[in-house]
């Protein structure tokens, strides 16, 4: 994908532009510690946004509306309300509202994805790996400049929740994941010894 | 969605988005979804504790301490969180060490993945259509914009953050730094030196 024109890089950027934004970042870490979604779902609900949209709209703007998508969904909250600025339904019960006191501890604990899977990995490092050509109606990691395109396995990652499953609520399924190397002379027809590299999930593999 | 970019913050007129989003904070703090006491906490947390200094820190370190950058090299995860540094979007890590052969460069093409504990919130540019998705297909395009430019000989090494594994990468300790403290070192390292878009050293 291509046409978005230069990298603009500010320096000594803000780590906010506006007040909102700030608001915007307290009000989702607080929701997400609610124990009502995971990143996954949250990250498929942002890429639902129709294709104009989610390229054109900035960050924040993006992350409030995709929280605001995913709150009504659950019937936490409804456009109604958020238009009115009050309450006009009782709220719903959520497992945990965040208190001041539990911020630190809780971003430093942040959320593990590595999980045991008895499954034995198919593939090692080192080992020839093809990208399959996949194009699902749901969620995915696999990028689709990479479809079709063969590598190397250069890490293992051990065995991590997928994402594919994890964001429709079908439970955290642990795949095996592994950092591929790709030419980018194979994937672009770049003209030099460039390289790119992509953490694959297990099932988007197929040995080569 | 969409609304007018300006922002009136401060003045008495406020965009369509910050009337929104504070419609919406009233909203879930009368619910009982959210304590504004944790809100301040959390934005104060990304605003003033956790940010680049701290990959600085981890940088610095790698450079003066070999048995450090070893550790580093093998569990990045572990050596970080010796620093302190570890938790939400870090919870996996990797650092890459850029040498004169290969210069490691970060992106997240499906959305906008960075490695919070040590490097804070993503700048604008890591989060936005242009970077995720020539950084991939004209790398060295991309280092142009930023005012770098390597050698030919040296390989450009994309990693495409697609999963949960976070990467830091570890610039080249710039040269004539034989003297400094590895503190005087940690303030040679540039936020962008540590995604792989810039080169160690001050960003005039």
């Amino acid at each position: 994908m291509m046409g978005f024109g230069p990298v603009k890089p500010e320096i000594n950027e803000p780590v906010f532009h506006a007040e909102w934004e700030r608001r915007v970042l307290g009000l989702t870490l607080a929701m997400d510690a609610c124990g009502l979604w995971n990143i996954d779902i949250l990250r498929h609900t942002r890429e639902c946004f129709p294709a104009d949209v989610y390229w054109s709209v900035p960050y924040y703007d993006l992350r409030i509306e995709a929280h605001i998508k995913a709150m009504i969904a659950r019937g936490l909250i409804t456009e109604a309300e958020i238009l009115a600025g009050r309450m006009q339904a009782p709220p719903k019960p959520v497992k945990a509202v965040l208190t001041p006191e539990k911020v630190g501890p809780v971003l430093a604990k942040g959320s593990a994805y590595i999980r045991a899977t008895e499954a034995k990995p198919l593939f090692k490092i080192g080992d020839r790996v093809k990208a399959r050509n996949l194009h699902p109606e749901g969620h995915i990691r696999l990028p689709g400049y990479l479809r079709g395109k063969t590598g190397e396995v250069v890490r293992y990652h051990k065995a991590h929740v997928f994402p594919d499953k994890n964001a429709h609520g079908k439970g955290e399924n642990p795949q095996h994941l592994y950092a591929v190397r790709f030419k980018a002379r194979d994937v672009f027809g770049a003209n030099n010894d460039d390289e790119l590299q992509a953490d694959l999930f297990e099932p988007y593999l197929e040995a080569a | 969605m969409p609304h007018d970019a300006h922002d009136h913050d401060g003045h008495s007129e406020l965009s369509p988005i910050a009337l929104r989003v504070k419609a919406l904070e009233s909203l879930l703090v009368e619910k009982g979804y959210v304590d504004p006491a944790a809100l301040d906490v959390l934005i104060d947390t990304y605003e003033t504790k956790i940010g680049p200094r701290n990959g600085a820190k981890v940088v610095a370190k790698a450079w003066t301490d070999p048995a450090y950058a070893k550790w580093l090299k093998e569990d990045a995860t572990q050596a970080i969180e010796s620093l302190g540094f570890t938790g939400r979007q870090g919870e996996h890590m990797v650092a890459l060490f850029n040498t004169p052969e290969i210069h490691n460069m970060v992106v997240c093409t499906l959305c906008s993945c960075y490695p919070w504990p040590v490097l804070g919130l993503p700048p604008v540019w890591y989060k936005s259509p242009p970077y995720r998705s020539r950084a991939v297909i004209d790398p060295r395009g991309v280092l142009a914009e930023f005012g770098v430019t390597l050698p030919e000989k040296t390989k450009v090494s994309v990693w495409d953050s697609t999963a949960e594994v976070r990467y830091l990468v570890i610039p080249m300790r710039p040269a004539n730094t034989e003297n400094l403290s590895e503190e005087e070192l940690a303030g040679l390292v540039n936020r962008d030196s540590m995604i792989g878009t810039r080169l160690a050293g001050r960003v005039a």
